[in-house]
């Protein structure tokens, strides 16, 4: 595969995770942002093998199975098990409509564009044009954050940030030393475990895991 | 090699107090892990001192007269909070508040705690830094939420969420530091090394750093405390035992503006210009004032003490953007001597709290008559605060309004303004919860003496003489962080 | 002076185009009744349904002023011009320099607007409420739309068809995420601006849920003719426009009538491959509720800019 071609492909990924980071924004049902998720650590992968193979950085491989294992298959599947345990439900609605959010998400696209540039002009990496997508999809997964009242949603969302942060490492500079990645992967993975154990807290004090129910701690007047 | 052992003594109790954490002789370990983790850190003090700085572990591990003065710090307090600890958990447990379980969960984790902080503090290499700050932050997440209340896990779930978010900024941030050094440095671990990036630091592409630090400012920021990435600190530092709000506000704070300040000395190497220190001025700035007012307001007794960390963090902020040997001396100062007040206030708020079964203010009565050495402790330790002399604080608050009137002059009045507010909202608070009658509910325990009484004699000490070490150790660290 | 012969084959293309659009719609339907298991009547039948309806006799109300009367006339025409800018068969027309994106949107519209009038002239509920979600609809769909093209225009390096269609049929197989997400948001409008499910079910008789046939429901015999041989011709069209746009190999470049039978059995081909994608998605896809179709439009519109982005950003 020559230089060009890789590159291409790179872009057609970039562009895939750009939409199921927006594909996240709009979906309703969490059955679906799972999915959505999993296709996102897909591409992800992908894109990352690719690199890997084209460039001959060898750890990249490594980064890219880690990808696998946990964002394609470990991690939907321990929230898809949770959610069965707690018995949620299938549809959310979320706080700002839809047509608003992805003009918002938008605006956020062309904010990381301009942002990126000038890094994107000192790039001599193959991968450059992909920073923006990358630190867009980090600006989504924000958004998505901050839009929902759901805590899966919440938790998803965080994900997809990541997701994106580990994209920027690729894209900015085929990926981070090798110690680093693994620390990363090891935090996820804590983080992963205590917001499995957060999610049981919440749901047996608060009956509900909507998260704007939990709304009692500010000042009195 | 005295660093191994030093990381490896807190890693090693984390392990075993998993499974005898809930023993009766439990917390007796803590404190002797804590206290084996202190004598380590006070050999390391000594070899930098003596020889100048190290690296360790094949350059994984930097120790020079600034981090190993916070590591040092860190281990002391945290070997006094264990002391607080025991008696603390005891009449928690005795109340009902703790099972076994929960002992044991948090005994592993406080020892995981204080092996992060040392571990951010310690290494060479700024990706690390950035997964000992998270691993930080995960450690302490569940013990927030420990008593399991509803605002318990609402504060922890905030904490959690608006940490997490912030220090993924931090991440993109270092990712990007990666890529201008990686230019310069070549691929591979060593471009992230401080060593070697405080060497080439003006060859780095300043408009990525640029860019890099704003990144960087908002993820550390958050975990800092500052204004308006804070509102999980007040919640997070209300709602846990209190052993924990005090090595979080006491500590965690300080390796967070550690990481932050690390990362400014390396923009301004590579910029040339202000904006890293500007930025921070800006931001503590903020802090102080907002903090300050929000201080009027409060009704929580733990609740207020944290925002008065806000503040102080931003005072310590403010002080290191100004930049310059004064202001950093200070800041380094105010550091050390808030971490030591600061835990010391806690001490006494939590055996209060405890004594009155409450945290609201307004149910808290008599605590001079009621228990004399809390009482004394509490108005001593908020009278330090609020920069009273002869206590450390003034000390260091005076040296820090020196260099503002030096370096600012016009940022003066603010900062003033500042800290008369936030003495006055302290003030107003602490007086009718040490003086009158003791009220009706107010239970009768043992408190901790040794902690706090030692903290506020060595606060105490601070303000009125600064020992000769000490004081070289800082202008080392000033030079550093020229 | 005209160029005789590409008059001659200007004329070739809007007899094409007036002659197979109703074969393009029968196909449609017979492919759609093989799926769902029904006997179909054959795709000549909408021959025999305008045939019919020609011979039929005109009703009209008795409030029905020169708007209801002429609409049908005015649809036709600019339906049959639009035809004749479109390059289906060959690029070398002598409109194509009218042939510009926008001005081809604004000849939709005059369509539409048209239409609409028409649906409020008798003064019938129904006809007041198509005409309303029509226009609603159009709203969020035009924008899409112009996206849409533009994205694939900025390739080009202008909005005149002719010159976006040579560039697409002579450039290089090139993997490009803004031509793909513009395919997917114009295959999204499309499905709007023609009336299918998930938009409008064609083949409802409910009018509470009809929009487009709503707006026709006064119309009767040589009038109805005339519209439902429009709305065929726009089904075609918008078919063949797409095609045109995205996959244009095989058009003829000059008025050759070699090139051109060739251009138009090509055309034909890939309209029938274009007709059986169109009946899987109509099968696959459930209607839309009505106020969820800004969140529909609204992703056709986001689709559509996020290929723009891509563009910039990736390429």
């Amino acid at each position: 595969m020559t230089l060009p071609i890789a590159a291409q492909i790179n872009s057609v990924m970039a562009a895939l995770i750009l939409l199921t980071a927006f594909g996240l924004l709009i979906q309703r049902r969490i059955l679906g942002l799972l999915h959505i998720f999993a296709w996102q650590g897909f591409f992800l992968c992908v894109s990352t093998a690719i690199v890997g193979y084209v460039t001959g950085v060898h750890h990249l491989f490594i980064s890219s199975l880690l990808t696998l294992t946990f964002k394609v298959i470990l991690l939907p599947y321990i929230l898809y098990t949770l959610m069965r345990k707690l018995e949620i439900r299938r549809e959310i609605e979320s706080l700002v409509n839809i047509p608003g959010t992805m003009l918002i998400g938008i605006a956020l696209v062309i904010f990381s564009y301009h942002l990126t540039s000038p890094i994107t002009q000192l790039s001599t990496l193959v991968t450059r044009s992909t920073l923006a997508v990358a630190l867009a999809t980090v600006m989504l997964g924000l958004l998505m954050m901050v839009t929902r009242s759901h805590a899966v949603t919440q938790i998803i969302g965080f994900l997809a940030m990541e997701n994106g942060l580990f994209f920027a490492a690729t894209s900015a500079t085929y990926g981070m030393p090798m110690v680093v990645e693994l620390g990363v992967a090891l935090d996820l993975l804590i983080a992963a475990f205590i917001f499995g154990i957060f999610f049981f807290h919440i749901s047996t004090t608060f009956d509900t895991l909507d998260v704007a129910q939990m709304a009692k701690l500010k000042e009195e007047d | 090699m005295i660093l191994l052992i030093l990381l490896g003594i807190s890693l090693f109790f984390a392990v075993v107090l998993a499974f005898v954490g809930d023993r009766k002789y439990a917390p007796d370990i803590n404190i002797a892990g804590s206290a084996a983790t202190f004598v380590a850190g006070v050999l390391l003090a000594l070899q930098v001192y003596l020889h100048g700085p190290m690296t360790g572990g094949n350059k994984f591990f930097f120790v020079d007269a600034f981090n190993v003065y916070l590591a040092v710090l860190t281990s002391f307090v945290s070997m006094t909070t264990a002391i607080f600890s025991r008696r603390y958990m005891r009449v928690e447990r005795e109340h009902g508040r703790v099972g076994h379980w929960k002992m044991r969960f948090y005994h592993a984790m406080y020892q995981l705690f204080i092996f992060a902080m040392l571990l951010a503090l310690l290494t060479n290499n700024f990706g690390v830094l950035w997964i000992s700050m998270e691993l930080a932050t995960l450690s302490t997440v569940l013990l927030v939420s420990l008593y399991r209340t509803p605002t318990a896990i609402e504060a922890a779930w905030k904490y959690f969420i608006l940490c997490g978010v912030g220090i993924a900024q931090a991440l993109f941030g270092t990712v990007l530091l990666y890529f201008a050094s990686e230019r310069v440095l070549g691929v591979g671990g060593e471009a992230l090394l401080w060593t070697n990036l405080s060497q080439v630091s003006n060859q780095l592409e300043p408009t990525v750093l640029r860019l890099a630090f704003v990144f960087l400012m908002v993820g550390y920021g958050t975990k800092v405390g500052l204004v308006p990435l804070h509102n999980w600190l007040p919640d997070a530092h209300s709602e846990g035992p209190t052993p924990i709000s005090a090595v979080l506000s006491g500590l965690l704070l300080n390796v967070a503006l550690y990481a932050l300040v690390r990362c400014k000395v390396l923009v301004d190497g590579s910029t040339g210009t202000h904006m890293a220190g500007r930025m921070m001025m800006g931001f503590g700035l903020l802090s102080i004032l907002v903090a300050a007012f929000s201080l009027l307001r409060q009704k929580d007794i733990k609740r207020m003490f944290s925002y008065s960390s806000i503040e102080n963090m931003g005072i310590a902020t403010f002080a290191f953007g100004i930049g310059g040997p004064i202001a950093t001396f200070g800041a380094l100062l105010h550091m050390l001597v808030h971490s030591l007040t600061k835990s010391a206030i806690f001490f006494t708020v939590g055996h209060a709290s405890q004594m009155h079964g409450t945290q609201e203010m307004d149910r808290i009565r008599g605590l001079i008559k009621g228990n004399p050495v809390v009482g004394w402790a509490f108005i001593f330790g908020a009278i330090a605060l609020v920069g009273m002399p002869p206590f450390g604080i003034f000390a260091s608050e005076f040296l820090i309004l020196t260099a503002t009137i030096k370096d600012a002059p016009l940022l003066t009045p603010l900062l003033l303004l500042g800290l008369g507010v936030a003495f006055a909202a302290i003030f107003r608070k602490v007086q009718p919860m040490v003086t009158g009658l003791v009220p009706p509910w107010q239970t009768p325990l043992k408190a901790a003496h040794v902690p706090v009484i030692l903290h506020m004699a060595l606060v105490l000490i601070l303000g009125l003489y600064m020992p000769r070490f000490l004081s070289d150790w800082f202008h080392l660290a000033v030079g550093i962080l020229k | 002076m005209i160029d005789f012969s590409s008059f001659i084959t200007e004329v070739i293309q809007l007899l094409f185009l007036l002659l197979a659009a109703p074969a393009f719609a029968g196909w449609v339907k017979t492919v759609k009744c093989r799926m769902q298991g029904r006997t179909y009547a054959g795709i000549l039948q909408p021959y025999r349904d305008l045939a019919k309806l020609f011979a039929k006799e005109v009703i009209l109300a008795e409030n029905a002023s020169w708007i209801f009367r002429f609409t049908p006339y005015i649809v036709f025409g600019v339906t049959v011009l639009i035809g004749g800018i479109i390059p289906l068969i060959s690029i070398d027309l002598p409109l194509a320099d009218t042939a510009d994106v926008i001005a081809l949107v604004m000849l939709f519209a005059i369509i539409r607007f048209f239409t609409a009038l028409a649906g409020m002239d008798i003064g019938t509920a129904f006809g007041g409420m198509g005409s309303s979600r029509e226009m609603t609809i159009a709203s969020l769909a035009e924008p899409a739309m112009l996206m849409a093209v533009f994205t694939v225009s900025l390739g080009a390096n202008s909005t005149s068809l002719t010159h976006v269609v040579q560039v697409m049929a002579h450039g290089q197989f090139v993997l490009r995420p803004s031509l793909a997400f513009a395919l997917l948001a114009f295959i999204m409008v499309h499905l709007t601006e023609t009336g299918r499910v998930p938009v409008d079910n064609p083949a409802t008789h409910l009018e509470l849920t009809m929009i487009h046939e709503a707006m026709i429901l006064e119309y009767s015999g040589r009038h109805l003719a005339l519209i439902e041989w429009a709305g065929m011709m726009k089904l075609f069209i918008y078919s063949s426009l797409g095609i045109a746009i995205f996959c244009p190999w095989g058009i003829a470049a000059t008025d050759d009538p070699a090139a051109m039978l060739a251009g138009g059995v090509y055309l034909l081909c890939k309209l029938a491959v274009g007709g059986v994608i169109l009946v899987l998605i109509e099968t696959g896809l459930a209607k839309v509720r009505l106020f969820r179709l800004t969140e529909y439009l609204g992703g056709a519109f986001l689709l559509a800019t996020l290929g723009m982005l891509s563009f910039f950003i990736l390429e």
